[in-house]
């Protein structure tokens, strides 16, 4: 720690920050635009200048740009000195020169950091007579609306999207008054960050095109802390609500997990919400067939009888949260509890949770990610799985380039010149997967091959790390060629992190990852072990134990049961068309409980209207195993209610009780937490709904919040009381506490003068690091050090070619493999077409013209009518197919299949068997 | 109409710029293949590109030897230029519309830069550009009809001991008059 002299106060400060941070962490309101916490500093905007004088006797002093000093010992400056005030209005005054006057009819107007700084400055007159500078805008696809107009040249955008993020369809053209930021042409921007830069602008120029289709000031949004539901890692989300719709979902800070961003899959999901499949009644099946809204009494009483009559499983899920499938399995009894994913999934998820707790080498953090210097990559897409997995690694590579930043005694923060010294330096990052990745721009060697292949340079590299680790015997040349470097370099390094997942559908993947990191600490480095998970719960859910749903299945065909209750899952997403149907024939109820129509619902005897997670409070356990509560954001529409509170109003149903054993959320979490001893934390994660502050609840809504009064006047002229949540310390109001939340609690960012997401650096104990009361969330598990790795001794055999076969394997999308987000309108639009992708060399060995062929591909008793894709960079006897997507959800993949060229005419895309 | 990608008029480049058919501009550069470069400014680029460690440092040489053949730099050869160094068409654009004289819409056949610093300015800049917009009948940033001329302002030529001044092509000329201009100018075919 240092001390430093603000207008002649001393101030403790930590060393090696600059002197805008500094001044931001002590509470000091400096203006800036360029800088951003996690993007750093350029010195482009002239706006944070402060005096800095020489000693005690120096009454001059120098202006000096705040972003780009490092703070030193001794160090006094003045904030409030006339000349820096002077200067900033002036800068603010030229950036305002161009910019039109049109805050009214902007979509950042009431959360504009350019808003903030020119209150802060004091600009208030604008003097500029002249005609203003005008751009073409472009259109950047469903997600970014472009204004260039409103531009002030700060270059956050391309320093995001480019520098940090790695895209390269963004650029700054041009040059004097007409430099431009955009992309060369018109087209749907090709990152899958784009949606930060609405974000990570410091004004209009990149706003939400989501949030135009039913726009909303964020003075009038109704918000909550949430996670994001769209795949395993657990962004923090803040999402936004008026009007009983979802409006919004920005990033919601936490220095451990998403930092300052999101993916695109992650802001523009959650349309889902607002769609027009949301079940909002519960739904009888009639005498002629037909599913028709019924009273909720009338639903009950059915369920309840069904229940209490049939032989009852339940059948859980992994994108629902803890308290709901705990809820199911106490409804129906462990032994009937089942965990909603297939034999092969549920093994994969197990296998996760296995390795992250009997091995020696820690799980990673996102946050910790971006701390390790060496990365291998076995089998996971990251991109298109866990985006903001890829996003973390990106930030990894630039460690080891940095090291020669540190020797030359630059500060890392100062963006620019580190950029300058590392230029195209990337840290040693090495892929392997089955085809191309989205990531391979960053790796130094790539190897491609079938997932049984990957799977053993796993365990190659593990052994070539640590005899003892078990040998791979007939490893090929090309194999070993890869696996040698590979452990040499991550032997050489710091902090060597291993990532795999769960998205080639095997065990034997997670295990050699597993071989791999352990073998690296048992010889001595820091190491890390990372593995995606699928969905929002996945981890969650094989924390709750319970058969999967082949045994499922069984049960049925033995007549052990004959009643179905299926809670927030699409059974067909995860088991094969047959044994879809075979479960419904073997059935004689089936019940659905779920918020959006899919094949499971439509088959369902009874469906009961679910809570999206907007509308429901919840814990989900994220890909490290960190639990995570999310909040009510919105309260349900009146017939829905949260699952766990369905599975309560059964147990009274169907006669277990004369009141539900879980009046509220605080109750369900106790209950989860005196049953298992893993989630015995589960309750302190955030303070409960009596909570109070100053003895009032938190305000999800701003003291600016507008129409209150009128916003039901179309329905009657009487003010209704707002909504009761009692589950929560949050309240459906602008009335509420003064005083900053508990961090888990946090509703939204402002502070007084600080509109735009910038008033986060007032939530925070120095700029860029924890808020206030600590990050919210915590991690359930941890490794265990074993005197010696408890290595898999799994022999894997080289992958086999069959004649005439292909290896079908799944290849993920960051848009349409995960069903939530798939229903929102903006990602719907940018989901693939059905499609078979084989290499040129097997095409043309099979018989196959080229692309755009139409063939048949028989795989698992289905004939499927597809499109060809020629990718080169395919593994031979591999065809890869949209993970996810129709007609391949619900399919176990790898598996083998047969391709022929298809017919002439015919349907395109499907069709059974 | 022949415009320099920076017109005085403060519009931003992309607006004026000519649109690639769609399915071009949606395929990624590495499918595309080098089909435009000639050997020969692939060596040039090649030579240039052995001065510096990153090939990305050669962008505005391999821009400039593609103008000295085609006057202008097309999309075509700007995704050429993008391939052969590795890099996206983006990031090579916006090098391309940074400097003022590599030029992403046609001229004709000679440039005329015409010197607006203060020098100039002093010493009847105004005048002589009048002059040079009756005599060839278009304003600055246009081209002639006859494809002869396009006429550009120039930050300054660095002539100011023989202001005002102008350049053709490789060509300065100083100490210019109305009369002088039109001498020169008929030199110009």
């Amino acid at each position: 720690m240092l001390t430093i002299y603000i207008h002649n106060e001393p101030y403790r400060v930590k060393a090696g920050i600059n002197l805008l941070e500094a001044c931001l962490s002590l509470g000091f309101n400096v203006p800036y635009f360029c800088w951003h916490p996690a993007i750093k500093s350029v010195g482009a905007c002239r706006q944070c200048a402060v005096k800095v004088f020489k000693g005690p006797e120096d009454t001059r002093g120098t202006l000096l740009m705040s972003c780009v000093v490092p703070v030193a010992d001794g160090m006094r400056i003045s904030i409030d000195d006339p000349e820096a005030v002077h200067f900033r209005a002036r800068v603010i005054e030229w950036l305002m020169l161009n910019h039109p006057h049109d805050c009214p009819v902007c979509d950042e107007g009431g959360e504009c950091h350019l808003q903030d700084m020119t209150v802060m400055t004091g600009h208030v007159q604008r003097r500029t007579r002249f005609p203003k500078r005008t751009h073409v805008n472009q259109d950047l696809g469903p997600f970014v609306a472009h204004e260039m107009n409103r531009c002030i040249q700060c270059y956050r955008c391309q320093r995001f999207y480019c520098d940090y993020a790695g895209g390269r369809d963004f650029g700054v053209f041009g040059w004097h008054d007409g430099v431009y930021f955009g992309r060369a042409q018109s087209g749907t921007l090709q990152s899958e960050f784009a949606g930060n830069l609405v974000e990570v602008c410091p004004t209009g120029v990149f706003t939400d095109k989501s949030l135009a289709q039913h726009y909303t000031r964020k003075w009038d949004l109704t918000t909550g802390p949430s996670i994001c539901v769209h795949c395993g890692l657990g962004c923090n989300t803040i999402p936004g609500a008026r009007y009983g719709q979802l409006r919004r979902v920005y990033s919601r800070f936490n220095s451990q997990v998403n930092g300052y961003f999101l993916c695109d899959r992650g802001r523009y999901g959650y349309e889902f919400v607002n769609s027009d499949r949301r079940i909002l009644q519960p739904r009888l099946r009639q005498e002629d067939g037909s599913l028709a809204p019924v009273a909720k009494a009338q639903a009950l009483a059915f369920v309840g009888q069904a229940l209490q009559r049939g032989k009852a499983i339940g059948i859980g899920s992994p994108r629902a949260s803890l308290e709901t499938n705990f809820a199911l399995r106490k409804l129906v009894g462990a032994e009937h509890y089942f965990q909603g994913e297939s034999a092969q999934k549920s093994a994969i998820s197990e296998a996760i949770l296995d390795c992250l707790q009997r091995g020696p080498t820690p799980t990673v953090s996102l946050h910790e990610v971006e701390t390790c210097d060496a990365v291998l990559l076995l089998g996971e897409d990251v991109l298109n799985t866990a985006p903001m997995l890829g996003l973390a690694i990106r930030q990894a590579s630039r460690n080891q380039p940095l090291e020669e930043v540190a020797r030359l005694n630059v500060p890392f923060w100062l963006d620019l010149v580190a950029r300058l010294i590392t230029q195209d330096q990337i840290g040693p990052i090495f892929i392997a997967a089955t085809g191309a990745t989205r990531l391979d721009g960053l790796a130094r060697q790539i190897y491609r091959a079938a997932p049984d292949d990957l799977a053993r340079i796993g365990l190659a590299i593990a052994h070539l790390v640590d005899p003892t680790a078990p040998e791979v015997s007939r490893l090929p040349d090309d194999a070993f060629s890869f696996a040698h470097p590979v452990a040499e370099v991550l032997k050489a390094a710091k902090r060597p992190l291993i990532v795999s997942g769960p998205s080639l559908g095997s065990v034997e993947l997670i295990h050699a990852a597993a071989n791999a990191a352990w073998a690296l600490t048992r010889a001595g480095k820091d190491a890390r072990l990372c593995y995606a998970a699928e969905s929002c719960n996945s981890l969650g859910a094989a924390m709750l134990g319970g058969g999967d749903l082949t045994a499922a299945l069984e049960l049925l065909r033995s007549g052990q049961a004959d009643t179905v209750l299926i809670v927030e899952n699409d059974l067909r997403r995860h088991m094969p068309e047959n044994d879809f149907e075979e479960l419904l024939s073997l059935a004689r109820c089936v019940i659905a409980v779920d918020h959006l129509e899919q094949a499971t619902t439509q088959r369902a005897h009874c469906v009961l209207p679910a809570a999206t997670f907007a509308e429901a409070e919840g814990t989900l356990i994220n890909n490290e195993g960190r639990a995570q509560r999310f909040y009510k954001v919105l309260p349900p529409p009146a017939a829905v209610q949260e699952s766990w509170r369905w599975m309560g109003e059964l147990w009274v149903a169907s006669g277990r009780g004369e009141a539900s054993p879980w009046p509220n959320f605080d109750a369900i979490v106790a209950a989860l937490a005196s049953e298992f001893a893993i989630f015995k934390d589960v309750p302190a994660l955030a303070p409960p709904a009596s909570f109070r502050q100053v003895g009032q609840k938190i305000g999800r809504q701003p003291h600016r919040y507008s129409g209150r009064t009128a916003e039901t006047a179309d329905q009657t002229v009487f003010e209704p009381p707002p909504p009761e949540d009692a589950d929560s310390a949050l309240a459906f109001s602008m009335e509420g506490t003064p005083l900053e939340p508990p961090s888990a609690l946090i509703p939204r960012y402002w502070a007084p003068g600080w509109n735009s997401l910038a008033a986060l650096n007032k939530f925070q104990i120095e700029v860029g690091g924890p808020l206030h009361d600590g990050d919210p969330g915590q991690r359930l598990i941890a490794p265990k050090p074993y005197p010696q790795s408890p290595y898999f001794k799994d022999f894997v055999s080289p992958f086999a070619r069959r004649p005439q076969q292909f290896l079908v394997v799944p290849h993920h999308h960051i848009y349409g493999s995960e069903p939530l987000s798939a229903a929102s309108a903006p990602v719907a639009s940018l989901c693939p077409k059905p499609y078979i992708a084989l290499n040129g060399a097997d095409a043309a060995a099979a018989g196959i013209a080229g692309a755009d062929q139409e063939v048949v591909l028989s795989l698992a008793g289905a004939s499927l009518r597809l499109s060809v894709i020629l990718d080169s960079t395919l593994a031979a006897s591999l065809a890869a197919v949209p993970a996810g997507i129709a007609p391949f959800e619900g399919l176990d993949l790898p598996a083998w299949g047969t391709i022929a060229a298809a017919p002439a005419g015919g349907q395109r895309g499907g069709g059974g068997s | 109409m022949g415009v320099s990608p920076m017109s005085s008029t403060g519009v931003g480049p992309v607006a004026k710029k000519k649109k690639l058919p769609e399915t071009r501009a949606r395929r990624p550069c590495h499918e595309m293949g080098s089909i435009m470069l000639s050997d020969e400014v692939k060596k040039e680029i090649d030579a240039e590109a052995r001065h510096y460690p990153q090939r990305r440092a050669v962008v505005a040489e391999a821009l400039k030897a593609v103008q000295a053949r085609r006057g202008w730099v097309d999309d075509e050869s700007l995704r050429d230029v993008a391939d052969y160094l590795g890099l996206s068409f983006d990031e090579v654009d916006s090098i391309a519309t940074f400097y003022n004289l590599i030029f992403r819409q046609p001229v004709g056949r000679h440039v005329i830069l015409i010197c607006d610093s203060v020098s100039c300015y002093l010493t009847g800049y105004e005048k002589l550009l009048d002059h040079l917009k009756k005599k060839l009948g278009i304003a600055l940033g246009q081209t002639t009809a006859d494809g002869r001329f396009t006429l550009l302002p120039n930050a300054c030529l660095g002539l100011c001991e023989q202001a005002p001044a102008m350049m053709i092509d490789n060509e300065t000329y100083g100490h210019l008059t109305a009369a002088r201009i039109d001498e020169i100018l008929g030199k110009h075919e």
